[in-house]
């Protein structure tokens, strides 16, 4: 067995030098009656190139995003990543180290991580940034816990924009918790309603932008109310690219900014792992989830850096903690933080420019067609169209001419309405033939 | 009046009927590099025994238990911004809040220095 | 120390943060120019600042690989940090996960077109149901602490549903616990009551008995715990527990020590997260991603959260919504947006096909084996504050045979730093003065453990006439002993772009 490196020669001087004769002792203050005496019902072991046939068998039962002419976004997106970030990201000094306890010898994932934090601050334009949560819906789950303890109050409320998936993640957590969630009907653009389901009792209002229909939403009104009414505003977002191009959140009142940021760096991967970016204000720091990094000095006055503010967190708090988190995103953190650099302010902006130029390519050849209307009315890469059939059924039909369509807004809800409305996006990735391809599938689809 | 003292190292000294508490020497001894304390918000009401305000090192956090009842007249906002005075004097500049007594017999069932310092030692 | 003028020493290259070397106009990418359309942003194109600085290719590559030789790794040196399993990543996993198949879907595309990818949920979750001895399992959870809520909601929901909610409220937590357990409980709602450990670092059964009533909703325990015990009476508290209404959570951290040898389901376990960056090899990854299935007992199944995969005879589907789920089913709700950390999964299975039921017993064999030779290298040589026994898959001693001599488990800590080791778990659990937890895991050679018993037998010697070393430790790593306290007393959690102007004037 290539990774056990004990042969039988060393498990018997090994168990002659501990004094037992069998493992048997060594597993005698476990019950008789559960120990296996025999390994359980599945295959033996076997070698590499056996367990990578299986797996290429496996993987070749899917099809794979990038052989289609591919406009699926709600929540993950396909953007390029340079080689460079993958080769960095399994380097052994990063791939096989631990959560960086023991400072003096994990430099690098600290300074990454600091370094990550920093860029998060500056993409939402916020003051501080923590070293990462799992993804962008248990962030947003966290977010809303967090304004909860902030307001010591107990109503979090949502907008319908809000993606229904990440609903779903911030009333299960707020329900384990005991707070009141307020969620808002579907709503492409529902501005006004946001602030006007502010009262006093709140703490805070959660609005997704862009939402999952693809709106924009200036958050400055919605700021305003939630701060008269002593409300906490959390920003949610699913694209973090989006801030290379549009207002961040942070430079429209926000309190907590948090979200996707699988676009940066991270392959789709079927859903997983990702990253959450979470940001928030200065003041409210001692109060926030997850990990942080932070900057001090060593024993000879040379910089170094840190995990901090530890004591928020469970392993010292227990009970008490901020959070239950004891892990962060570590190695889609560090894909991120090296995207980011490789972009740089000039690559981001033009990234994001060239996002919105194809989704507006694409906006432009679908409206083109009878019958397709274009609900968002401000968007990034992403938008949301009402279809006169049902969308899961054009999905279908299209995807028999190559095209991955999109995502029926339908199939994150289950519940009745919205069954025409079809969310689509386009990145970088997507060529103007793609383009062309989608309008004439789908012209023909809808014909 | 002298200082009086908690099972959990919280000390009380009492003028009037206001009481100032604060932990004592021995309790920032034991915590170390003291990095952060959250404090009550005045006007709150405490009972004695309950948890009135939490002290941090940079590897541990302690909860403080008000040590008599009463509402939080003051509390020591230096420590907000210099928590290192918990260190530099516990019981002195280090204090934490000020208590308006509502029973001062509490204060019977609490440690005078000697019965604390021979608590402290054991 | 020798300074030299670079700063740098020899292969270690001196690094600044990259807004010290990078700047806003330079880019590693190349991207063709925008063509200048219009825009339907509604006004809100950006106006903040966005002072993020690039670099080209290579310095971004020499900055980070400039970095990584600054972290201390598995396949650098023994790494034996207690509770954490930081077994051998294998490199097939990672080249499993790249396959376009694999990691080129997006979680929201058609159903029919990843039926490969289900499929691998699905023999995953075979594998693991079949190890554990449970009925079901729910795949979603991202790390173990998410898994334990997983399993607590669950508990939760099921407890609901016997209209209980309002009355049984109370969670059973030993003090040796990992904190996650009781801040997961804490965080569902539940009240925690800590139970005490007896002498020997096992749970207090009379304890238990005295605590256990129509209140309690759960006992959260760790098996083998973090003493590296395992819990003799465990089948007996599962029957108490159950006889009282209530479930028992078992915290799966440690099931390197069992697994194929024992399932928790022959032992009364309702529910049991599995982090597969333990048992099943998935990198740590300086801290993430991790993934925390967690399996659940008949008990528990129905209330198995959203996304879950049903087969309809030849084809796979996942119901993704509590609307959608079939009448027999009642999920608690969601834990994630998707379907959980599938990039782990292929890992996971990868390392699970690769060993087999046959060499995933000789895992928690050899995990075992290790951790009891290292208890027999350094008995006599540091405490042993639950006596000699055998232990299951790591080694817990203490700093009481060093203390007289003024060194205490930090020191000991920084001192092996400058060995060339990673220092094992220190200062938990909590329940143990001075603690060292050693978990020597299974893919650690007879030679290697030899070698790092002689440094730490050394080291105890040592101790004895020279607390200066331990106390100057570490001189040898690229940072000496760092100062804590002033990162916690005046957070710096970021750079400022005020930081570079201040640094121009000087």
């Amino acid at each position: 067995m290539r990774y056990l490196p004990l042969t039988d020669d060393d498990r018997a001087a090994m168990l002659a030098a501990v004094g037992a004769r069998s493992m048997d002792d060594l597993y005698a203050g476990v019950p008789r009656e559960a120990v296996l005496d025999r390994p359980v019902a599945l295959p033996a072991h076997q070698g590499e190139l056996q367990v990578e046939r299986l797996m290429t068998l496996l993987a070749s039962c899917n099809l794979p995003a990038g052989r289609t002419a591919f406009f699926v976004g709600a929540g993950a997106y396909r953007h390029h990543v340079p080689a460079s970030v993958d080769h960095l990201i399994q380097r052994s000094e990063f791939l096989t180290t631990y959560t960086p306890y023991q400072p003096e010898i994990a430099q690098g994932t600290l300074q990454a991580l600091y370094e990550f934090q920093t860029q998060v601050a500056m993409l939402t334009d916020m003051e501080v940034a923590n070293a990462s949560m799992y993804d962008g819906s248990t962030g947003m789950a966290e977010a809303a816990l967090m304004a909860a303890r902030v307001t010591r109050r107990r109503r979090i409320v949502l907008s319908g924009g809000v993606h229904p998936h990440y609903l779903a993640t911030v009333r299960t957590a707020c329900a384990g918790a005991g707070l009141d969630i307020v969620a808002l009907p579907p709503a492409v653009d529902d501005e006004a309603a946001v602030a006007r389901a502010v009262n006093a009792d709140t703490a805070a209002v959660i609005v997704q932008s862009p939402n999952v229909f693809g709106t924009i939403t200036d958050l400055r009104a919605i700021a305003s109310a939630a701060h008269g009414a002593g409300a906490l505003l959390v920003a949610g977002f699913t694209e973090a690219l989006a801030f290379g191009l549009i207002e961040p959140a942070g430079a429209m009142g926000a309190d907590i900014v948090v979200g996707e940021g699988q676009s940066i760096g991270n392959a789709l991967s079927f859903g997983g792992p990702y990253v959450g970016l979470f940001a928030t204000r200065e003041k409210y720091v001692r109060q926030a989830p997850g990990r942080l990094a932070g900057e001090t000095v060593d024993a000879d006055g040379k910089r170094g850096f840190v995990l901090t503010l530890s004591t928020r967190e469970q392993h010292i708090r227990r009970e008490k903690a901020t959070s239950n988190i004891c892990t962060n995103s570590g190695l889609c953190t560090l894909a991120w933080t090296a995207h980011m650099t490789l972009l740089g302010a000039a690559g981001l902006q033009r990234l994001a420019a060239l996002n919105h130029e194809a989704a507006c390519d694409l906006a432009d050849a679908l409206t083109a067609i009878d019958g397709v209307e274009l609900l968002t009315p401000r968007f990034f890469n992403e938008f949301a169209l009402a279809l006169p059939k049902r969308a899961d059924a054009v999905v279908d039909a299209l995807l028999t001419r190559g095209v991955m369509g999109g995502v029926p807004y339908h199939r994150l809800t289950g519940a009745p309405g919205f069954e025409n409305v079809l969310l689509v996006c386009a990145t970088e990735t997507n060529t103007p033939e793609d383009i062309a391809a989608y309008a004439a599938a789908l012209a023909e689809v809808l014909a | 009046m002298a200082s009086r003292y908690t099972k959990d190292h919280e000390w009380v000294r009492v003028e009037g009927d206001v009481a100032t508490c604060g932990i004592s020497v021995f309790a920032a001894e034991q915590l170390g590099d003291v990095v952060y304390v959250e404090l009550p918000a005045v006007g709150a009401q405490v009972e004695q025994g309950a948890e009135m305000a939490v002290v941090e090192s940079a590897k541990a956090a302690s909860d403080v238990y008000a040590p008599v009842s009463g509402a939080i007249l003051a509390v020591n906002e230096a420590l907000t911004t210099n928590p290192e005075k918990v260190n530099e004097g516990p019981e002195g500049e280090g204090w934490f809040v000020k208590i308006q007594l509502t029973k001062p017999a509490e204060l019977d069932a609490l440690m005078d220095e000697a019965a604390y310092a021979a608590f402290a030692k054991a | 120390m020798t300074t030299t003028v670079s700063g740098n020493r020899g292969l270690l290259q001196a690094e600044n943060l990259i807004f010290e070397i990078g700047s806003e106009t330079r880019t590693g990418v190349d991207l063709p120019a925008p063509k200048g359309r219009s825009d339907r942003l509604g006004g809100l194109k950006r106006t903040a600042p966005l002072p993020l600085p690039g670099l080209s290719e290579p310095e971004a590559v020499r900055h980070y690989v400039r970095l990584s030789q600054k972290n201390y790794a598995i396949d650098l040196g023994f790494f034996p940090l207690g509770s954490c399993t930081m077994k051998h990543n294998p490199r097939l996993n990672e080249r499993m996960a790249r396959l376009e198949g694999f990691a080129d879907l997006h979680p929201l595309q058609p159903e029919q077109t990843v039926q490969g990818a289900l499929m691998l949920m699905e023999e995953l979750s075979r594998w693991l149901v079949t190890l554990t001895g449970m009925e079901a399992v729910a795949l979603s959870p991202k790390a173990g602490a998410h898994g334990e809520a997983c399993g607590m909601l669950a508990i939760k929901a099921a407890i609901v549903a016997r209209g209980e909610g309002e009355t049984r409220k109370r969670v059973l937590v030993p003090s040796s616990a990992h904190g996650t357990n009781p801040a997961t409980a804490a965080a569902c709602g539940f009240i925690v009551d800590e139970i005490k450990g007896d002498a020997d670092g096992r749970v207090d059964l009379v304890d238990v008995t005295e605590k256990l009533g129509p209140d309690v909703a759960a006992i959260m325990m760790t098996n083998p715990n973090t003493c590296g015990l395992f819990e003799p009476d465990i089948r007996k508290i599962a029957d108490m527990v159950h006889a009282a209404g209530g479930y028992f959570y078992c915290d799966g951290a440690n099931y390197n020590a069992i697994v194929g040898r024992v399932r928790p389901g022959d032992l009364g376990v309702d529910a049991m997260h599995i982090n597969l960056h333990k048992t099943f090899s998935t990198p740590h990854g300086g801290g993430g991603p991790g993934a925390g299935p967690t399996v659940l007992s008949a008990a528990l199944a129905p209330f198995a959260p959203v996304p879950y995969l049903v087969r309809d005879g030849e084809t796979l589907r996942l119901v993704e919504t509590e609307s959608g789920a079939d009448p027999d089913a009642r999920p608690f709700g969601r834990m994630c947006a998707f379907h959980g950390q599938m990039g782990m999964y292929v890992r996971a299975l990868t390392y699970m096909l690769s060993h087999g039921a046959d060499g995933l017993r000789q895992v928690a064999e050899d995990a075992v084996l290790n951790a009891n030779y290292l208890l027999a290298r350094l008995k006599g040589h540091f405490g042993a504050p639950f006596g000699d026994r055998p232990c299951m898959h790591e080694v817990l001693l203490d700093d009481s045979t060093l203390k007289p001599h003024g060194v205490e488990t930090v020191d000991l800590a920084k001192a092996l730093i400058d060995e060339g080791y990673h220092p094992m778990t220190t200062y938990f659990p909590l329940v143990v003065h001075g603690a060292l937890l050693i978990e020597p895991t299974e893919t650690e050679s007879k030679a290697e453990l030899d070698r790092f018993a002689n440094v730490l037998i050394a080291l105890a010697e040592r101790a004895k006439t020279d607390a200066a070393h331990f106390k100057a430790a570490p001189r040898l790593a690229p940072l000496r002993r760092l100062d804590e306290t002033r990162a916690a007393r005046q957070p710096k959690l970021r750079w400022r772009p005020e930081e570079a102007l201040r640094a121009a004037a000087e």
